[in-house]
């Protein structure tokens, strides 16, 4: 079945001149045609539509309080009531806004830095690319998480904006060193040696004739850059160094955590944010397998031993 | 050997470079120490001058050029003498940072190497079954896990192992009864307070380790010399662990220093939650009692060490494929 449809397509694009963004189409066919990634896509779309929907789906508001305190799962407050009074299925709804701004904008700036930085590193060769080498090395061994803690200790309670920033600051690294090595493996191809000859400059030939071949790294660097934004800003939320009055799956931990939730015994309150953080999380981790499946053949659903 | 000399080239210069970054970060940021101090102050009424410089000089604000004062904390870092702690006083930073050290070190390094080994056993196992239900129940229920946020997993289970079913401590790192020495009481106590920050990691990182050896295991059975030694009539076993395995287990290893800094960063939050009185823990709370001096340290601490461990892996992996050392 997915042989045939391979085929078709592949004689299609051999009759017709190359359409520019065919490849998205063609990509989403074989994302959908991998069970985990179709699975995921859905997952993805749910979340989604519920960040868009909140204002809607929500039974109140994010921080409307006065309600009963630390109250048991009714069926006026499906998940029970916060500490501060403040209906918990409703506090997830408005959560999954900021999840889910935070996983792509996050993301898609650390893609970018990546892209650039690792492209342009795959592509120089000399005293330049031992440069980028060291400092990418550099920002690959300091571990992440630590890293936050103490710039977000020092700028003392910048808000989403500064956790956006912090995640790009220490996320990009691990992306620019895969694209690097790809494009290092494509810049000695005869396509790009013509390129070179014919006198395009340096920056068009790695943006618009390498750049194209890596776009399936490309999206499983974002998804992956997505996958640890949304989980680091969930971190540092639930240590308290964001804005811990907005409403997000990590403050709604946090202050769980603060009002000894463990002891109360609601565990709803516990066990709700956090399966849709990694519920989220697993959407794009199982998009991925299928993002995998495109760049790296061998991973496709082959045959048993 | 030329190999092992630009490890430590390299491994020299990071280190240089993590010193200079933890000197040059708090100098980045806007605000300083004092200020933070002063708004603290400011909320309760107007602050004057004089109590300013009295603010400076009790948080020991340096002075001179930044050269000076760069020449100064290169003094610091080498004979370890941090000063003292903010919010611990009169408790020197280093003495804080030692009393820790010891639990995170044991805590992320032991579980870190058993969910390496485990981990890679299985990601063989599953590639080897591919496409059977041996390879998707580790694979989906691995790559779930590694989902979870750390102090989820870490919250579940305190609540219901520690509060629910009274089956492990709910915090700290030994018994209130407890007295530490060198006594068989003393370590089951400190390993049964451990057991489960420790079943915190194992869950969430052991996943990655699956998928790594999964895939890179994938890709040498579609080696070649595989087919060849199955063309040969090899018994499959042999086949899997002696060929494939042994060839996949590389690129995984490479990952082990990286996929460190991750778990230090996640036993951050496990600590944090478990109350276990490690690096992390003392780092949570040096960051909520805005005491600069000890989160200098400690990132200082955390960042020497996985940087250690990330060159005792790149020489090992020297030792083991010997193309690396040419």
């Amino acid at each position: 079945m997915t042989t045939t449809q391979n085929l078709t397509s592949a004689t299609e694009a051999a009759i017709k001149p190359p359409r520019r963004f065919a490849f998205i189409t063609r990509s989403a066919a074989t994302l959908w045609a991998n069970w985990k990634s179709r699975l995921g896509l859905i997952i993805l779309a749910c979340f989604i539509l519920v960040a868009i929907f909140a204002p809607l789906l929500a039974p109140y508001g994010a921080s409307q309080d006065g309600f009963e305190r630390n109250a048991d799962a009714s069926p006026e407050h499906w998940f029970g009531t916060t500490a501060a009074g403040e209906d918990v299925l409703s506090q997830l709804i408005y959560g999954s806004q900021i999840s889910v701004a935070v996983g792509f904008i996050a993301g898609l700036l650390s893609t970018i830095v990546a892209m650039v930085i690792g492209l342009s590193w795959g592509y120089i060769r000399g005293f330049g690319a031992d440069v980028i080498n060291f400092i990418v090395n550099l920002f690959l061994v300091i571990p992440g998480l630590p890293l936050m803690i103490v710039i977000a200790a020092y700028l003392q309670n910048g808000g989403l904006v500064m956790i956006v920033a912090v995640i790009v600051i220490t996320g990009w690294a691990w992306g620019a060193r895969v694209l690097r090595a790809q494009t290092q493996t494509l810049r000695s191809r005869d396509f790009v040696t013509a390129a070179r000859f014919s006198g395009e400059p340096a920056w068009r030939i790695v943006f618009k004739e390498i750049l194209p071949n890596m776009t399936s790294i490309i999206a499983g660097g974002f998804f992956g850059a997505a996958t640890s934004a949304i989980l680091a800003e969930a971190g540092l939320e639930f240590l308290g160094l964001g804005d811990s009055s907005i409403v997000s799956w990590g403050t709604i931990l946090y202050w769980a955590q603060n009002s000894n939730a463990l002891l109360t015994g609601q565990w709803i309150l516990l066990f709700a944010p956090g399966l849709c953080i990694a519920l989220l999380a697993l959407s794009l981790t199982l998009i991925n397998f299928g993002v995998d499946a495109i760049s790296n053949p061998r991973l496709r659903e082959g045959k048993s031993r | 050997m030329m190999y092992v000399l630009r490890r430590i080239g390299f491994f020299l210069l990071t280190l240089w470079a993590a010193v200079t970054l933890n000197f040059l970060l708090p100098r980045m940021m806007p605000g300083s120490p004092t200020d933070a101090a002063i708004a603290k102050l400011a909320q309760n009424g107007p602050v004057t001058d004089a109590t300013r410089k009295a603010i400076e000089a009790q948080l020991g604000v340096p002075d001179g050029n930044i050269f000076e004062q760069y020449l100064g904390y290169l003094h610091q870092v080498i004979t370890l003498d941090f000063g003292v702690s903010y919010t611990f006083y009169p408790q020197s930073v280093s003495e804080m940072v030692w009393q820790a050290f010891p639990y995170t070190v044991i805590l992320v390094g032991f579980v870190t190497i058993i969910a390496f080994v485990l981990g890679t056993l299985i990601g063989v196992l599953t590639a080897w079954k591919r496409n059977t239900w041996l390879d998707a129940l580790p694979t989906l229920t691995g790559s779930f896990a590694s989902t979870f946020p750390y102090f989820w997993t870490a919250l579940l289970l305190l609540f219901f192992l520690g509060y629910v079913l009274h089956l492990f401590p709910t915090s700290g790192a030994f018994g209130p009864t407890a007295t530490p020495a060198l006594t068989w009481d003393f370590f089951t106590d400190v390993l049964y307070h451990a057991a489960l920050p420790a079943l915190t990691i194992l869950i969430t990182s052991l996943g990655g380790w699956i998928i790594g050896m999964r895939n890179a295991m994938i890709n040498t059975l579609g080696d070649d010399y595989v087919t060849f030694a199955e063309a040969n009539g090899l018994k499959g076993r042999t086949v899997a662990i002696r060929y494939a395995a042994r060839n996949a287990i590389l690129p995984n290893l490479t990952g082990f220093g990286l996929a460190l800094g991750g778990v230090v960063g996640g036993s951050v939050l496990v600590e944090q939650v478990f109350g276990y009185p490690g690096i992390g823990y003392l780092l949570f709370n040096a960051v909520i009692g805005q005491d600069y001096p000890l989160m200098q340290a400690l990132f200082l601490m955390i960042t020497v060490s996985v940087l250690i461990a990330n060159f005792l892996v790149d020489i090992m992996y020297g030792v083991l494929d010997p193309r690396t050392r040419r």
